[in-house]
């Protein structure tokens, strides 16, 4: 799986100390390698992107804005190589020799001067025209007959995609039977999908860099951008406002999908969370959900799970801090996307959130091992 | 200072001419100077540790070496710190030190206040440090985007030592820019008309004309900010209201013009350097004096270029993407100019203008980045990655710094009278230059590659790793370039050789007076008659345009009608008294902040007393020893 903090329960903690010696001439031997990659990936920069990266783009608005990137590419190449090249060429050709005659003092060239005032000005006219249009062309929203309507609502530090062409106000809970998600934006290949965007708490920016640029995710005041992608396939991106302790964590994936599958990922989302049967651990841990420690409606460190997240279907789970979860095992990963979703994983997560993402509004919630045994079997019911 | 007070601020003024005290009660500009750039250059050597702390994070994937909040703290403070406390008092030791004597004065208008911006600067920089100590530094990036800066997402004290920290600053750069204003209007010696001034007051003069106008920008920013935090007002609470974004125009209608706040005084120093290292005169001198006011004028409407993605809508963007692309021109006009100069020149490599083309040619590569970040959608995958992290070093770094290294080198011999080592200097300029390159250059790539600027980890798969490692190991190439500096600092300037008043030929007034110059600079307050008045007093031209050594004696038989406001030799010369006022004002400054972050009366109230009672005795205190 790309992307992601492994962290199952062989990996070391985190611990302020250093650690063993062997690990330490491991890290050398790495940096080692690492410095020659790199020092190579300078003098060929030939290195294949990686999955952010901007300038392999894989869908119309990302590549228009790569095409126009590596047409003025080409002239600040040129102007460089002119520049640089005439600054190193006077150095030498122009160094002071032994005996020779100082030099005719020359207090400037108006025509030159001229020259150089007008020719610059006059490509930059020229790159000018088509920024210009392609700023308008972005900014036009697709007709809404073709398009999928998404509302994006940042917080900190995870993304809240509601499936809706009306959107609830940051804050609230969509309208009954709208889908609603976390982290992971599903959307079919060759349609635009035309995002809104509000955030809850701070100014994030939301970012998948092979579908599009950015766009600032503003409290009180809403914005719009469109993604398209080519093909199916995941596309990798992350918050990029600088939105707190934890905003290196806040990350996000589209996933596009066929046609086909796209509508059958969505008629899924739609339908509720199965209960689990009486009786079985499951059950046990969605009573956890529910009510808490002994039916206290709170656990030491906090209120029970269902006061801040939603299960569609299950009454009583209606909370709207945190992501909802009706089918959040089926996701690829949660904690703002920088878990991969597995049992061990989500105990890691339960055991101490703010220690996976510091600075996380999900507390501690002090749980023992048997309740979070208890709520890891639940919620690998939600798929 | 309680009897100064009692005897109803009539104190004598203090007279050491040496030692600590004289220091500590100096008006004079030079030793002004000397204050300015040892403590930047302190504040330099905290803040490149904070970059190294950042990049040993940084080095690998997931790293361990600090923690989140460590992180984004350090991050913020190698920003304000290179900024406010770095780049900004660096240019302002060479614009106290060298503009009065450029100009053929004696001091700059006003010494007291001049002392008084230092004392306010170094207050504030500890202010704004003492953060560490009292309980986390600000946490939220140099720019402190509201709301995330607000009470409610920043609780603490972090950002409160932002605001008014920066607003201390601030404070200095104002009364420092007022003063140089002054000076460079109205104490220009006979002759020395705007346009025979040396490029470097010129640019001076367009700095400070940009600092009074940009700070108090950011000062209304940071007094709403305050309010905000101390007495909760709504200013930047959406849901009460307010409009975050009031900031973010606030902030960058400061911070672009701060932007050529930093670069132009460099972009003075190479204007000076190149001739004096070529043989020739600037090329173009006009041309370089315009597109510096040029730039001036046009940085106040390019500051919704660091907004393309706010959502500002196509037509503003477009607006803005048009004059950001315009701001090219004059400053591709500099670089020309500078080109041309070193064009039939006879250039001699040592180590003041290595840095000057250093500057110029790494100043090109962060300007054409520049021009890119104009393309507003390619703009909208560019914005906040490493990609602009790059653009700014190259500008900031690779132009500001340089350049005012090149100044270093250049004016040593100056301020010190012996003349840097030349070996180790030129060690310095390529161990800097290729750590720089090393350091800064594969942020590019690792920008176009999706790396988000101010995040503390990132995944080994996204395949920054090598890029990052590369980075980290030439800041630390970049650290020893600096005690190779320093180094020859210490070295030069205990045993460096006897440099003479004009060690480089140079051309302007500085060079014509002693090194170390004498207290009141000049003995005869010299009349001006050409730009680069010195150079044409010692050579004349040949038909060809050749320049023809002027016979000793013959300068001073033309120079005749010597103005001397003295009437008499150098010892009646009247020069600003040393005073202890700036400091004692300065002093309630810090004690003001800490009183109001903690809401402790009695401290605010001894910071209103420190400063008032500052101001009371500077206005009373006796004309003269």
């Amino acid at each position: 799986m790309i992307g992601h903090r492994r962290r199952t329960s062989t990996s070391p903690p985190e611990q302020p100390g250093r650690g063993s010696s062997r690990r330490a001439i491991r890290g050398r031997r790495a940096a080692l390698a690492g410095a020659g990659f790199g020092l190579l990936c300078l003098l060929l920069t030939a290195c294949t992107g990686g999955p952010q990266d901007s300038l392999s783009p894989a869908g119309v608005y990302a590549r228009r804005a790569d095409n126009l990137f590596g047409k003025v590419f080409i002239i600040v190449v040129i102007v460089f190589v002119l520049v640089e090249g005439a600054i190193v060429f006077f150095l030498f050709k122009y160094r002071e020799r032994p005996g020779q005659e100082a030099p005719v003092q020359i207090h400037g060239h108006t025509r030159a001067e001229a020259i150089w005032t007008i020719i610059p000005a006059v490509i930059l006219a020229g790159v000018a025209i088509p920024t210009v249009k392609l700023i308008f062309d972005f900014a036009k929203a697709p007709p809404a007959a073709t398009r999928i309507d998404v509302c994006v609502t940042g917080h900190q530090w995870w993304w809240q995609y509601v499936y809706a062409t009306k959107c609830p106000a940051p804050g609230t809970s969509g309208t009954e039977g709208t889908v609603t998600t976390a982290n992971e934006l599903h959307i079919p290949v060759g349609k635009p999908v035309y995002l809104t965007l509000n955030s809850i708490d701070v100014i994030h920016s939301f970012w998948a860099p092979k579908l599009n640029g950015k766009q600032d995710v503003n409290p009180g005041h809403t914005n719009h951008m469109t993604l398209e992608a080519d093909t199916p396939g995941t596309y990798y991106g992350q918050c990029s406002q600088f939105c707190g302790m934890s905003h290196a964590n806040m990350r996000l994936r589209v996933i596009a999908q066929t046609q086909g599958d796209y509508d059958a990922w969505l008629a899924a989302e739609k339908q509720p969370a199965a209960t689990p049967p009486a009786g079985t651990l499951e059950a046990q841990g969605l009573d956890l959900f529910l009510h808490g420690r002994n039916n206290s409606g709170k656990f030491p460190g906090g209120q029970a799970c269902a006061g801040c997240h939603t299960i569609g279907g299950v009454e009583g789970a209606a909370g709207i801090t945190g992501p909802n979860l009706t089918h959040v095992y089926s996701r690829q990963a949660f904690a703002g996307d920088t878990l991969d979703m597995n049992p061990e994983n989500l105990r890691l997560w339960l055991t101490n959130p703010p220690k996976e993402k510091p600075g996380s509004i999900m507390p501690n919630l002090g749980l023992s091992n048997d309740e979070i045994t208890a709520l890891v079997a639940f919620l690998q019911t939600l798929h | 200072m309680a009897t100064a007070l009692a005897e109803g601020g009539i104190m004598r003024r203090p007279s050491a001419k040496s030692g600590i005290g004289s220091w500590l009660t100096t008006a004079d500009h030079k030793r002004v100077g000397i204050l300015y750039g040892y403590t930047a250059f302190f504040f330099f050597l905290i803040g490149g540790l904070e970059a190294l702390l950042i990049r040993a994070q940084l080095a690998r994937p997931n790293g361990h070496v600090l923690t989140a909040n460590e992180y984004n703290q350090l991050f913020t403070m190698h920003g304000l710190t290179m900024i406010f406390l770095v780049v900004m008092p660096l240019s302002a030791a060479l614009f106290n030190y060298f503009v009065p004597i450029m100009i053929g004065a004696r001091d700059v208008a006003f010494p007291r206040l001049n002392a008084f911006s230092f004392w306010v600067f170094l207050s504030g920089g500890l202010f704004l440090y003492s953060s560490f100590i009292f309980g986390g530094a600000p946490n939220g990036g140099w720019f402190g985007y509201a709301p995330l800066t607000t009470l409610q997402y920043s609780p603490g004290h972090g950002l409160t030592f932002y605001a008014l920290g920066l607003q201390m600053l601030g404070i200095a750069s104002i009364a420092s820019a007022a003063n140089f204003v002054t000076t460079i209007l109205n104490l220009r010696a006979p002759g020395m008309t705007l346009m025979r001034m040396p490029v470097f007051v010129w640019m001076t003069l367009v700095t400070s004309l940009l600092l009074l106008f940009a700070m108090p920008v950011i000062a209304v920013a940071l007094f709403q900010l305050t309010f905000d935090r101390l007495w909760h007002s709504t200013f930047y609470n959406a849901v009460a209201g307010g409009d975050p974004l009031l900031w973010q125009h606030l902030f960058w209608l400061f911070g672009h013009p701060e932007v050529y706040i930093l670069i132009l005084p460099a972009m003075g120093i190479v204007s000076e350097v190149l001739p004096v290292f070529s043989r020739k005169p600037l090329f173009g001198y006009s041309a370089v004096v315009f597109s510096g006011i040029f730039i001036g004028f046009m940085g106040w409407g390019v500051w919704a270029h660091h907004m393309f993605t706010v959502g500002l809508g196509p037509y503003a963007n477009s607006a803005f993407a048009v004059s950001t692309m315009f701001i090219a021109v004059p400053t591709g006009v500099k670089i020309f100019n500078w080109t041309a100069t070193l064009w039939r020149g006879a250039i001699r490599f040592r180590t003041p203008l290595l840095f000057a083309v250093g500057m110029v040619a790494m100043f090109v590569i962060g300007g054409l980045s520049g021009v890119t970040h104009s393309l507003v959608p390619s703009d909208y995958e560019q914005h906040d990655t490493y990609y602009i992290v790059a653009h700014f070093h190259y500008v900031l770094f690779g132009g500001a710094l340089f350049g005012l290294f090149a100044g270093f080198y250049y004016w040593f011999p100056k301020v010190t009278g012996r003349l840097m080592n030349e070996k180790i200097g030129k060690l310095h300029f390529w161990l800097m230059l290729i750590g720089f390159n090393v350091t800064f250059f594969p942020m590019h790539l690792l920008g176009l590659m999706g790396q988000p600027r101010r995040t503390y980890i990132y995944n080994a798969n996204m395949g920054w790793g090598g890029y990052n490692l590369t980075e980290t190991i030439g800041s630390f190439l970049i650290a020893f370039s600096m005690l190779v500096f320093i180094f020859n600092w210490v070295k030069s300037k205990r045993s460096g050789t006897i440099a003479g008043p004009d060690p480089w030929d140079a051309r302007t007034l500085e060079w014509s007076i002693p090194s170390p110059p004498p207290e009141h600079n000049f003995d005869e307050i010299p009349i001006v008659k050409a730009r680069d008045d010195f150079w044409h007093k010692k050579y004349a031209e040949d038909p060809a345009g050749r320049p023809v050594p002027v016979p000793v004696g013959a300068a001073e038989a033309t120079a005749e009608g010597v103005h001397d406001d003295s009437e008499g030799g150098a010892h009646k010369i009247h020069m600003p008294s040393p005073s202890y006022w700036p400091l004692v004002a300065a002093l309630g400054l810090p004690f003001l902040g800490w009183g109001l972050v903690f809401g402790m009366l009695p401290i605010i109230g001894l910071g209103i007393l420190l400063m008032l009672g500052g101001f009371y005795g500077w206005v009373f205190e006796p004309l003269a020893s």
